[in-house]
């Protein structure tokens, strides 16, 4: 799977469905699926959750996992993404997970290898397993027990992402999903960090510069990182963007006391949120770590089950 | 010099305003003879043994076709494509010359490297005129030598893909091309506004996650050239030798740069354009699944973008048609769509693209297509004796069938590089024959 963009209602309504079917499972018998199947994670940037957990969700299946990463292999010599592919892929893997730092590499594997791609993120265009993990944290709490969901299931949800969205692929994989599922999507950022041109972007996303508005218009409100490492030269006063966007329990009290809190981590304590918002009653910060180990369990048993090339 | 009898087509020169059936007889590297179908000196038997006779009968003979920016990579370049390869390309598309831009390795900023890209041993099958550039090594900082560079063969300087920002550096070049006759071409971008971008910049780009190049870093610095210009062209009257600057803007792909085009042609200045048939006919949604290509520089851009191009080609305001040939290796384009360098190959498709499109669909009169692939190129850079077909011209010519239609087959192409966005593309107008200087360089293999 490489991008939101391939996942109707069915097919969310499938993978949420596997998801909790292979949750539950008897992890012996789990093991079982996938056993000794080859599967590779390909890093070319630095993950905690998500490398952990799409590697815990092979294992959990009984897949054989490889971890090949920029530093520490030949990618260092210069060797390009489609030789490291192919290498890995007469080294006997079925499906790569790829993280990159271009947008768009997933593509570029996949025309190369022929194999299964599941992107774990490509620079700043998107993440859709973190899409999928953050759906099945907002249904379990404004949507408990559904697993089957319609172009109407999040219907007169908001849901307002504030932060760095140019850089984030966690924004432009949410803001994909989440209004083919019904929920409005209100971006919220300084114009640095949010262009006007991102409410162009498509249906069921709008643009609001005040925080404040725009947590009170939420029933959930993720909170995205400043990407330092995407910056690329420009120059941002972090006191203003505090002052302006930083999600405290004054502002959460006072705008959204009864809203879901998320955020994709790595969280920057003290400066996208305080600590205090991140460890609150209102946070869902760690059930989103948690339920990316069974979405991810069954994107990649789907990447090696599914017909014909591609899951 | 053989003689080579071309009876029976229909001539279309746009330079002459000639349109109709005439047998052509080309002779010792010129036009000799232009007659009434029967009615040259050869004609009714007359041709000798040593008389090449191709019947053009129901084909289109046009001037071969001139285009005045392409990338032949040599001299240091050679994996992507030689000056042998580029022309034998260029030949296949029905162009006899062609100007080459001089972002070469090393770039072509000396008379000795001009000389060597035109030297018999490089093995052209069509004309080279090299482009030199405007600075040292095209790093917009000292100026070369125009005088030795022009009398080496340069038909114009240029900095191409690197453009030159500094006001004073671009005001100096502009003078000194001036007094020596040559034109200025501009690859207008403001690299301060495009660093690691590799799209146009938009929601197209926003949604791909891809930083995108502004318009306003084509269209700024065009105005800023324009500006510049209208300073040195003292109101249209010229320095005090009555010479006036020609500004050449390359590769034109936004709406306000072809507007300040137009607006400095009002304004009585030798302000040009060109525009590339990718950007007459693709927007940046091409860009699709990140397909390298359709990554070139400047980017495909908005649709409003495109529909400009064609607008200011039907009215007028584009003065050619080039294609920015930019040939790279197959391994260089397979990688990741911001590591993968700018450009496509353009030879082989730009007469048919442009029979297909601006003149089958968009109704741009046939002879208005032919004169923006070859009389006005070839004027626009003093091109003596190219793009006309007139007693005395250079015996080029191009003989096509106009209504064939084709599929471009990038596989099919004699340029050393595939890369092209129209594989697949239906075409119209099939080159049949390329004639340089007399020589037959291209012959379409089905002929019969």
């Amino acid at each position: 799977m490489l991008s939101s963009r391939e996942l109707t209602p069915e097919r969310v309504s499938e993978i949420l469905t596997l998801a909790t079917e292979l949750e539950n499972e008897d992890p012996l018998e789990r093991a079982t699926r996938l056993a000794k199947r080859r599967i590779a994670l390909l890093f070319y940037e630095s993950s905690t959750r998500t490398r952990t957990s799409f590697e815990l969700a092979a294992k959990g299946l009984g897949a054989d996992t490889t971890l090949v990463s920029s530093l520490s292999s030949s990618i260092e010599k210069g060797e390009t993404l489609k030789d490291t592919g192919l290498t890995l892929k007469a080294l006997g893997a079925e499906a790569i997970i790829l993280r990159h730092p271009s947008s768009g590499a997933p593509w570029l594997l996949e025309r190369e290898t022929r194999l299964p791609i599941l992107n774990a993120g490509d620079g700043m265009h998107e993440h859709p397993s973190q899409a999928l993990l953050d759906l099945r944290t907002v249904l379990n709490h404004l949507r408990p027990g559904e697993t089957h969901v319609t172009a109407e299931t999040l219907a007169g949800v908001t849901v307002a992402i504030t932060g760095d969205i140019l850089h984030s692929r966690v924004a432009r994989s949410n803001m994909i999903l989440l209004p083919r599922l019904g929920a409005r999507v209100v971006f919220c950022g300084p114009k640095e960090l949010l262009p006007d041109l991102a409410a162009q972007a498509g249906p069921g996303i709008s643009v609001e510069r005040n925080f404040e508005r725009a947590l009170g218009e939420a029933q959930v409100v993720i909170m995205l990182r400043i990407q330092a490492e995407r910056l690329a030269g420009l120059q941002l006063d972090l006191e203003e963007y505090k002052t302006g966007y930083q999600l405290t329990e004054a502002r959460l009290a006072a705008f959204a006391p009864r809203a879901l809190v998320m955020h994709p981590g790595p969280i920057i304590r003290g400066l996208e949120l305080t600590g205090e918002v991140a460890d609150g009653p209102q946070s869902a910060i760690l059930e989103q770590v948690h339920h990316g180990v069974a979405i991810r369990m069954a994107l990649v048993y789907r990447a090696l089950t599914a017909v014909g090339v591609g899951a | 010099m053989s003689t080579i009898l071309i009876k029976g087509g229909h001539l279309i020169d746009p330079a002459s305003s000639v349109d109709g059936l005439r047998d052509v007889v080309l002779k010792d590297g010129r036009v000799a003879e232009i007659a009434e179908p029967g009615k040259s000196s050869l004609g009714k038997g007359k041709a000798g043994p040593e008389t090449t006779i191709i019947d053009a009968k129901g084909l289109t003979v046009a001037p071969g076709l001139v285009d005045i920016h392409v990338h032949l990579r040599e001299p240091g370049q050679g994996h992507k494509e030689t000056i042998a390869t580029g022309t034998a390309a260029a030949a296949a598309g029905g162009f006899t010359s062609v100007a080459a831009m001089p972002n070469t390795t090393p770039a072509n900023d000396t008379p000795e490297i001009t000389r060597w890209m035109q030297a018999p041993e490089r093995g052209a099958s069509v004309r080279v005129f090299p482009i030199g550039a405007a600075t040292r090594a095209i790093k917009g900082e000292v100026l070369t030598d125009y005088a030795a560079l022009k009398s080496a063969g340069a038909v114009a300087v240029t900095d191409d893909g690197h453009p030159i920002l500094k006001d004073s550096i671009m005001r100096e070049v502009l003078i000194n091309a001036t007094r020596q006759g040559l034109s200025v071409i501009q690859h207008a971008e403001d690299t301060r506004l495009t660093g690691g971008c590799s799209m146009n910049a938009g929601p197209t780009a926003f949604r791909l996650g891809l930083r995108g190049m502004p318009p306003e870093a084509e269209y700024g610095l065009v105005e800023r050239d324009i500006r510049l210009v209208t300073e040195l062209s003292m109101n249209g009257k010229g320095d005090k030798n009555g010479q006036r600057p020609h500004l050449h803007v390359a590769h034109t792909s936004t709406a306000r740069a072809v507007a300040a085009v137009r607006q400095a042609r009002r304004n009585g200045l030798r302000v040009t354009c060109e525009v590339a048939p990718h950007h007459f006919l693709l927007t940046e949604e091409h860009v699709g699944a990140y397909d390298t290509n359709a990554k070139m520089n400047p980017p495909l851009r908005s649709a409003a973008d495109r529909d400009a191009m064609i607008q200011g080609i039907l009215d007028g305001v584009v003065d050619a048609i080039a294609t920015d040939h930019a040939p790279h290796a197959a391994f260089e384009k397979e990688v990741e769509f911001e590591r993968a360098p700018n450009g496509i190959t353009g030879l082989e498709s730009a007469l048919g693209l442009s029979l297909r499109w601006l003149h089958h669909e968009w109704k741009l009169p046939l002879g208005r297509v032919l004169s923006l692939l070859s009389a006005q190129p070839a004027a626009l850079l003093g091109l003596r004796g190219r793009g006309m077909l007139a007693v005395g011209s250079f015996a080029d010519v191009v003989i096509f069938d106009p209504g064939a239609e084709w599929v471009f087959r990038a596989k099919d192409s004699r340029s050393k590089s595939k890369n092209t966005p129209f594989d697949g593309w239906t075409m119209q107008g099939r080159v049949r024959w390329t004639i340089s200087e007399g020589r037959v360089v291209f012959q379409a293999e089905t002929v019969g």
